[in-house]
């Protein structure tokens, strides 16, 4: 079964090792909540997986159905079928969303290939009808002037036309709000499946009240310091993270 | 015809899939050894002079106003006081001034040479002009190869020749306009350009006749070390209304090759001229252009100057608002790869009341490239309620780009208003991991953001170049990248 592996990765940035040896394998159709406290290294694990410059692997390794992915462009792993919903997506001024869609369906076609309009359209609004997003939408520039809320439906928009195979959302800030974790919840749930393996990342139980994981993993300086199942999460709603500091400290 | 706008509401259409321009430098990165019937020889003289006016059987009044714009370009420093030194570096002394294979173009590609139809196929211009175009004049180096336009244009009287052909056909309106929007002293090319011309597009619309489809020029430079000097001249009567469109390339030759054309447009009362530019040019190409209209009363200027290529350009289309309520506007829009410098801009000089005009200028600079903005706006003190609105935007893709804007905005009276905006901004790497990370490569991502960043401009433009130049950006992203 092609699954993502994560086998003792190391990341730092510059010389400040950030991530230090962390291990977690998902298999597709599985749903893997990453929680922990701020600065502990969750957004850094997102990235790096999906290959950001300033991040640099100093040692372990990220494997995509028995391969490593860490010798290829950042856009190799996207098309190989890595998703990282951005946090901070960035502006792409007067580029629409539905020609920005376009681009990035006609770069996973092979060469001399030509993607049929009609067809990309039909697709679109599919996507579109199936995630409750207005038509309009599509025509304006990729998260120029947007909304927090907008700017996930965004992201989930692309995530639905590009169907990957492993999703990152980071999702870590706490500025979501309600509408926010709304859309975000009810696209992971819509898009959920057996061929999408997604990597939550959250800092507050909140978002697992609406997307329901088989796995919760708590972060920690670094490393997975803990797992279980969903009852984690409320576990750690409960008892806050210095619970877990605390129980490191004993071990 | 579409406009872009309907891109986005009618998905039906696929516009990647419409037919190229002919003014890819990737494609048009080719010549033929050609044998030409007529060569004025190497250098710049008065024999130089002489001999193309006679190969071209012109009246003496011609020849007289060649000589004397020789006597004006000789006279006339380089303006290196305020533009780049790179000027001096074109060797006037080296280059052709005149090659051609006869002066007479034909009506049907079936009877042009076969290098030369083979040319302009491979650039796919006569693919074009069946498709959406109203008449087209194809240059081969100094002379028209090909000349035609639709029956149903011309039984509208509108008249569409090459400048030698409109001279002996069409003296009586050629002469009265001919030389008075830019005369040959407004500057050093414009001069040299007077004294060697040969080629470029005349038009006359007639009083209220409003072409429908656009006109398309196509200049082509097929020789080394020539230079080509293309005269046009477009006269919109009261009330007409035409689109001129021009495409330009020339094969990548290690000398340096001249373009110095002149454009003069005059748009009488109520009439509207929009005049597109497409040039895409080696990188050994100097292309000094001087292009300027007049409007008159409630006329309309508009033009459209999309300049990528080339080792240096320099051009600054202008309008002389000259009637009442006239309007004017320049679209510029420049590209400046590694080692190359786009000196652009435009002017604007309201000589009437109630004058409006309208500059939006936008750069990109790659790597070394260097893009420069310079705008002249003029607003007399005798006059009244004359409005201009600039806006420049710089975008730089690399730390070591340069852009720099040199406005120069003259404003006397008090009942003016003027606005002038300018911004840079940089494509940042954020942006570009971001594109990345949806399955766009490096190239293709800054592609997008370039495209992106002139969006609101190519919408303006008819379809088949909107197509052509993001095609274009394309390419030049694609080299740029390493």
């Amino acid at each position: 079964m092609s699954s993502l592996e994560i086998r003792n990765l190391h990341v730092a940035i510059g010389e400040k090792p950030i991530v230090k040896g962390l291990s977690l394998t998902i298999n597709p159709g599985e749903v893997h909540a990453i929680m922990g406290p701020n600065g502990t290294g969750k957004s850094t694990l997102a990235k790096a997986i999906a290959g950001h410059p300033d991040y640099t692997i100093t040692q372990g390794d990220v494997l995509l159905g028995g391969k490593s992915i860490l010798e290829q462009e950042p856009d190799e792993r996207a098309r190989a079928g890595i998703f990282l919903a951005f946090q901070y997506p960035s502006e792409i001024p007067g580029v629409s969303i539905a020609n920005f869609l376009r681009a990035a369906v006609q770069a996973r076609m092979g060469e001399g290939e030509e993607l049929d309009a009609t067809a990309y359209y039909k697709r679109l609004y599919q996507k579109m009808d199936l995630l409750k997003i207005d038509r309009k939408f599509t025509s304006r520039s990729v998260n120029e002037g947007f909304s927090g809320g907008e700017k996930k439906r965004c992201e989930i928009l692309q995530m639905a036309m590009l169907e990957p195979r492993f999703a990152l959302m980071d999702e870590t800030d706490s500025g979501l709000d309600i509408d926010a974790l709304r859309i975000v919840a009810e696209g992971v749930n819509t898009l959920r499946g057996p061929g999408l393996g997604v990597m939550l990342i959250t800092h507050y139980q909140r978002l697992l009240e609406h997307i329901v994981p088989d796995f919760v993993h708590v972060m920690y300086d670094g490393r997975i310091v803990k797992s279980g199942d969903k009852s984690l999460a409320l576990e750690l709603e409960s008892r806050g993270y210095d619970w877990v500091k605390q129980e490191l400290a004993v071990a | 015809m579409k406009t872009p706008t309907d891109l986005e509401t009618e998905p039906a259409v696929d516009v990647a899939e419409n037919p190229a321009l002919g003014i890819d430098q990737a494609a048009g990165d080719f010549s033929y050894d050609v044998s030409y019937a007529y060569d004025a020889g190497v250098g710049l003289n008065e024999n130089t002079v002489r001999y193309i006016s006679s190969v071209k059987k012109e009246a003496p009044w011609i020849l007289d106003f060649r000589l004397n714009a020789l006597k004006t370009f000789l006279a006339k420093p380089l303006p290196t006081h305020w533009a780049t030194r790179d000027l001096e570096n074109v060797e006037f002394d080296k280059i052709r001034y005149y090659l051609s294979q006869g002066q007479k173009p034909k009506r049907t590609w079936d009877e042009v040479p076969d290098d030369i139809k083979k040319t302009f196929e491979r650039l796919g211009v006569p693919e074009q002009e069946r498709k959406f175009l109203a008449g087209v004049e194809a240059q081969f180096d100094s002379e028209a190869a090909y000349s035609n336009i639709k029956d149903i244009v011309a039984k509208q009287g509108v008249i569409f020749l090459n400048s030698t052909a409109a001279l002996r056909e069409h003296p009586e309106i050629f002469r009265k306009f001919f030389g008075k929007v830019i005369p040959t002293g407004d500057n050093k090319f414009s001069a040299l350009n007077s004294a060697v011309f040969s080629g470029g597009s005349f038009i006359y619309v007639p009083k209220g006749v409003k072409v429908a489809q656009p006109l398309q020029a196509y200049f082509r430079i097929n020789a080394e070390n020539f230079g080509q000097f293309e005269r046009t001249l477009i006269i919109a009567d009261e009330g007409s209304e035409v689109t001129y469109m021009e495409g330009c390339t020339a094969p990548k030759f290690s000398t340096s090759t001249l373009h110095s054309a002149v454009v003069e447009l005059v748009a009488l009362k109520g009439a509207k001229i929009q005049y597109i530019t497409v040039q895409n040019w080696a990188p050994n190409v100097f292309n000094l252009v001087t292009k300027r209209g007049v409007a008159h009363e409630d006329a309309e200027i508009k033009w459209i100057d999309c300049n990528i290529g080339s080792r240096l350009t320099m051009k600054y289309p202008g309008v002389v608002l000259k009637g009442r309520r006239a309007r004017g506007e320049v679209i510029s829009i420049a590209l400046a790869n590694d080692g190359q410098h786009q000196d652009t801009g435009a002017k604007m000089i309201h000589a009437a009341d109630e004058t409006t005009s309208t500059i939006i200028s936008k750069s990109i600079s790659v790597g070394q490239g260097r893009a420069t903005y310079r705008g002249q706006v003029h607003m007399g003190k005798h006059l009244k309620n004359c409005k201009n609105n600039t806006e420049c935007d710089a975008l730089l893709i690399n730390t070591n780009s340069r852009t720099d804007t040199y406005p120069a905005i003259t404003v006397r009276g008090d009942t003016h208003a003027v606005q002038h905006e300018a911004s840079v901004s940089k494509v940042n790497e954020e942006q570009i991991f971001y594109m990345q990370q949806r399955g766009l490569t490096e190239a293709q991502a800054m592609s997008l953001a370039v495209n992106g960043f002139v969006n609101d401009l190519v919408r303006q433009f008819p379809m088949e170049y909107s197509v052509e130049l993001k095609r274009l950006i394309d390419l030049e992203m694609e080299g740029s990248v390493g």
